[in-house]
């Protein structure tokens, strides 16, 4: 097997009993990258110099005899809406374009701290706006197991660059399911952890109360090792939380016996594939043969997920973004006068689904609307958060889909963002909750596309998504899903 | 018909935190423009804010020094507009659920004490500053933007509509001033932007209850402005009523030049900033005993300390208002005062020389032991200085810190009052002097004071004038 189709489990025993070096493993990601990137278009901007110095810094330190951090030597994309000091981060963004942040945000400190080389920014839905990848300013990224399809967003870089084997683990970011779709649509694990669980300091803000920093990887161990890095509290997040961190690596292999499933069957209406509806009651299945005990329940107010979602979105959206204004830094356009600078920067610098989302945003906030709108919908938001609560009194993990569909054609919905907003359906109450939830994989579809099955837990439990997830991967068969650019084991 | 103004007035005040509300930069005034910044104060994409716990303490003292309700739960919104000064085209504020309500100040006006009531009092984060190459932002080719500022934390109180004149708004600041400044959360400089005031006024008919329409009037900059301003907008809405006209609800500057408010703008409906609570802020939470334990921390305050400065030392109010300018000028009195019982005599060298040699030094009354003016006066009491002397002393002794005493004995500054050592300088004198002993004699008086005077400058100014007076009496 070569280096790159191995997962940061594998590669990071290698590393330690030194039967390869972090340089060799950076390097086979970046040829096998040199190959299959002009397909995919996974990255915005690729940092092989950076991450081969950092893959020397790591050997260094080993052949001194240093004890290294588990995944020293295993190779990050991260997501170009997270910090990089001195690596453009565009946020997929025109207005962002030759954007240089002064520092790296938390989570890419403590990746660099603990050795992991950084391969790129990966591409994304302009602000992390979109579910599809296709509203990057720059261009869309292709879905490693079908060309013709989008990997999901707003993650898809990420999650394609790990699909097609040009990094083991990638960050991403979740407000509305930007990690477990493309997780979904890929083939891969995806969590979204709870909300304050990991920093969100240096991450471009979509909507403050509902992004969290996630992860996309190849296998529930790989994720695991990677939450155990990355969470924690942070003096930079006055929302993150002192919740103790725990080894999630050690309890994987706990299984589910006696452990409380909830069957979310409202979160899959009639018009989901039935291949998806399927593969979640085929993971039900499972749960229940390991010895969990498997219930259907109901959360009802969780049907208003959609609105209330896009409500708040928006609103703190239109507020986060306002800083743009082409005075500081980014794009800027000259004017008359300071009303005209700035609406020709704005105009200039943002797609139109940015601009849609601000503009509501501006909406709902103006007083005349605000109790009837913003109000209303974190009184609904606090309904969906009670329902959940309830729950997960009765239920350890709650099961459902994660998509109506696997991965869809490029541009079959990108002139309707009504139906791309529909697709999240199943997404949103997890943020809105604030809970923890995980997309792994469920198999692939009759088009040889993967189906992802989403696990949601009570807040910090992230140990129960893993250990669940973990079973399910086992059951499953040998080894992560691997797509057409990433071939099976030999 | 006859016409009363009605103030209130909405008061900013920033919080002498030695950094930023949300971050960690300094917030030293004057510094080279856009030095005192980070990306956080300049609004960078990625950072959060993170709250600074000594600008919530100092917030939670002023409020409790103003009689407030402070709230064990207040929230954090954004008000959100787009201005240059804005980094984030937003500014971290307090909207629905305020650090405290209500509150008062007692205030001393000259018709008697009342009690102006507070509406609300919040925290908040400053804006930076404008420089405009031009007059103003309309009229300038371009304008440069200032980020120290930004960030720096702020405190707005504001009144209820309780005041009737330009003198009472003026008054009612001054003594905020004292106040915030004795309690020692700011230093309240109007000229420095420390203290800011904007201030709505209206009219209504002498003897009834209901609000007129209201302009507001800014760029209020020094006490003065804000009595000439509100005295000039009032004297201008009484002719527009008198000659029937209707006032429209406008915003004013005032015009310190030319000494007249200019309409802004006129305001049709309030300006929409969007509120909504801060998402990156949790709630702020004050345990009640924390908040009582900042209430265990406020000193007496100057309203009652100058009340009782006044009947325990038997000072007038003009001497128990300078004394309670400052804690520290106050403390130093009392500390005097406790091994001094002259308080006459302290009072007096206090206000009149201490205060003068101290703002020559540049020195602040903090800085002085109050033991070393006890053992001054002491000496000057028994006779061992002159006052010329004193006065010398005491001027060093604030530069230095040196004791008086030793200052004395070691460059033999002794008063020289005994006969036989005066005596042979009086005859040496008179001597010297013939015209003035003349002159003297004649029934000039004024001689008598040259003679003592050459004797003075042949001791250096440590003879005793009195027995000098004697001495030149007994021999001319």
């Amino acid at each position: 097997m070569k280096l790159f189709e191995m997962t940061a489990l594998e590669l990071s025993r290698l590393l330690q009993k030194k039967e390869v070096s972090a340089v060799e493993v950076t390097q086979s990601f970046m040829e096998h990258a040199e190959a299959v990137e002009p397909q995919v278009r996974a990255y915005i901007t690729r940092t092989s110099e950076t991450a081969l110095a950092e893959a020397e810094a790591v050997d260094e330190k080993r052949r001194r005899g240093e004890t290294m951090p588990l995944l020293a030597g295993v190779p990050l994309a991260v997501k170009d809406n997270i910090c990089t000091g001195g690596v453009r981060t565009t946020c997929g963004s025109r207005f962002l374009e030759e954007y240089l942040p002064p520092e790296d945000a938390t989570v890419v400190k403590k990746a660099r701290a603990a050795g992991l080389p950084l391969m790129g920014k990966t591409n994304l839905d302009e602000f992390a706006m979109g579910s599809s990848t296709e509203n990057s300013a720059f261009f869309p990224t292709h879905n490693p197991w079908d060309l013709q399809r989008v990997p999901g967003g707003s993650s898809g870089g990420s999650a394609a660059a790990v699909a097609a084997g040009m990094a083991p683990l990638a960050l991403g970011t979740d407000t509305g399911g930007s990690v477990r779709q493309p997780a979904a649509f890929c083939g891969l694990v995806g969590l979204r952890p709870t909300y304050g669980r990991v920093s969100r300091a240096g991450v471009m803000a979509l909507a403050s109360s509902l992004d969290q920093a996630g992860l996309l990887a190849l296998t529930t161990a790989d994720a695991a090792l990677l939450l155990g890095l990355i969470a924690g509290e942070d003096r930079d997040d006055p929302t993150s939380s002192s919740e103790p961190v725990a080894d999630y690596l050690s309890t994987l292999q706990e299984g589910v016996k006696g452990l409380r499933v909830g069957l979310l069957t409202e979160n899959m209406p009639e018009h989901f594939d039935r291949e998806i509806i399927a593969a979640v009651h085929r993971a039900a299945a499972v749960l229940a043969e390991n010895g969990a005990v498997v219930e259907e329940l109901s959360l009802p107010h969780t049907g208003s997920s959609l609105e209330v979602y896009h409500l708040l979105c928006a609103a703190e959206a239109s507020s986060n973004l306002g800083r743009f204004d082409g005075l500081r830094y980014g794009r800027s356009a000259r004017g008359e006068n300071v009303a005209e600078m700035y609406s020709r920067t704005r105009g200039e610098g943002f797609g139109p689904e940015v601009k849609r989302r601000i503009l509501l945003g501006t909406c709902i906030l103006r007083e005349s609307r605000y109790e009837s709108y913003y109000l209303q919908a974190l009184r609904v938001r606090t309904l969906i958060r009670r329902d959940y609560e309830a729950a997960l009194n009765r239920f350890d993990l709650l099961l459902g889909a994660v998509t109506p569909t696997t991965a869809f054609k490029l541009g079959e919905k990108k002139d309707d963002p009504v139906a791309m907003y529909h697709a999240d359906i199943c997404l949103l109450p997890g943020p809105l909750a604030g809970i923890p939830a995980l997309s792994v994989p469920g198999g692939l579809g009759s088009g040889g596309l993967p189906i992802g099955v989403q696990l949601t837990a009570a807040p910090f439990r992230e140990e129960i998504l893993f250990r669940a997830a973990h079973l399910l991967e086992q059951e499953r068969g040998p080894g992560p899903l691997r797509s057409q650019l990433l071939p099976p084991a030999s | 018909m006859e016409y009363e103004a009605i103030i209130g007035l909405e008061i900013h005040v920033e919080l002498q935190t030695r950094s930023k509300i949300f971050c960690g930069c300094s917030t030293a005034f004057g510094a080279e423009p856009n030095t005192n910044c980070c990306p956080g104060c300049l609004g960078l994409p990625g950072t959060l804010p993170v709250l600074n716990r000594r600008a919530v303490e100092y917030a939670v003292l002023a409020a409790l020094a103003l009689n407030c309700q402070v709230q064990e739960k207040s929230v954090f919104a954004r008000k959100n507009y787009f201005y240059p000064d804005l980094p984030k085209a937003y500014q971290i504020s307090q909207d629905e659920q305020p650090l405290a309500w209500g509150g008062y100040l007692e205030i001393d006006f000259p018709e008697g004490s009342r009690r102006v009531n507070l509406e609300r009092v919040h925290l908040e984060e400053e804006a930076g500053k404008l420089i405009h190459a031009g007059d103003s932002i309309i009229s300038a080719a371009y304008s440069l933007v200032d980020y120290n500022r930004a960030g720096v934390p702020l405190l707005e109180i504001v009144t209820a509509p309780e005041l009737y004149s330009g003198r009472e708004a003026r008054l009612f600041l001054q003594e905020l001033r004292t106040l915030l400044r004795y309690i020692g959360v700011s230093d309240v400089k109007m000229e420095e932007g420390s203290l800011r005031c904007d201030a709505n006024i209206s009219l209504r008919p002498v003897g009834t209850k209901e609000l007129g329409t209201r302009a507001e009037v800014k760029n209020l900059n020094s006490f003065r402005a804000v009595e000439q301003a509100l005295n000039y907008e009032a004297e201008r809405q009484a002719m527009i009523l008198a000659r029937g006209g209707e006032i429209i609800q406008s915003t004013c500057h005032w015009d310190d030049s030319r000494k007249a408010t200019v309409v802004m703008r006129l305001k049709e409906g309030t300006a929409d900033y969007r509120y909504f609570p801060e998402p990156d802020l949790p709630p702020l939470i004050l345990e009640r005993s924390s908040i009582e334990a900042l209430k265990e921390r406020l000193p007496e305050l100057p309203r009652q300390r100058r009340r009782r400065l006044q009947e325990q030392y038997d000072l007038t109010a003009e001497e128990a208002a300078v004394m309670t300018d400052s804690c520290e000028m106050a403390d130093f009195f009392e500390k005097a005062a406790a091994s001094y019982p002259d308080y006459r005599n302290l009072v007096n060298w206090v206000l009149g020389d201490l205060i003068y040699q101290l703002r020559e030094a540049g020195k602040e009354v903090a800085q002085l032991s109050p033991a070393l003016l006890i053992e001054l006066l002491e000496l000057f009491d028994a006779g061992e200085i002159n006052r010329p002397v004193a006065k010398e002393l005491l001027a060093e002794m604030i530069r230095s810190g040196a004791s008086p005493r030793q200052m004395v004995r070691q460059r033999g500054l002794g008063k020289i009052s005994g006969r036989e050592e005066l005596a042979p300088l009086v005859e040496q004198v008179i001597a010297e002097n013939p015209d003035a002993v003349e002159n003297y004699r004649k029934g000039k008086k004024k001689a008598l004071a040259f003679l003592v005077g050459k004797v003075m400058a042949l001791t250096r100014g440590r003879a005793d004038p009195q027995e000098l007076n004697r001495l030149f009496e007994e021999k001319i």
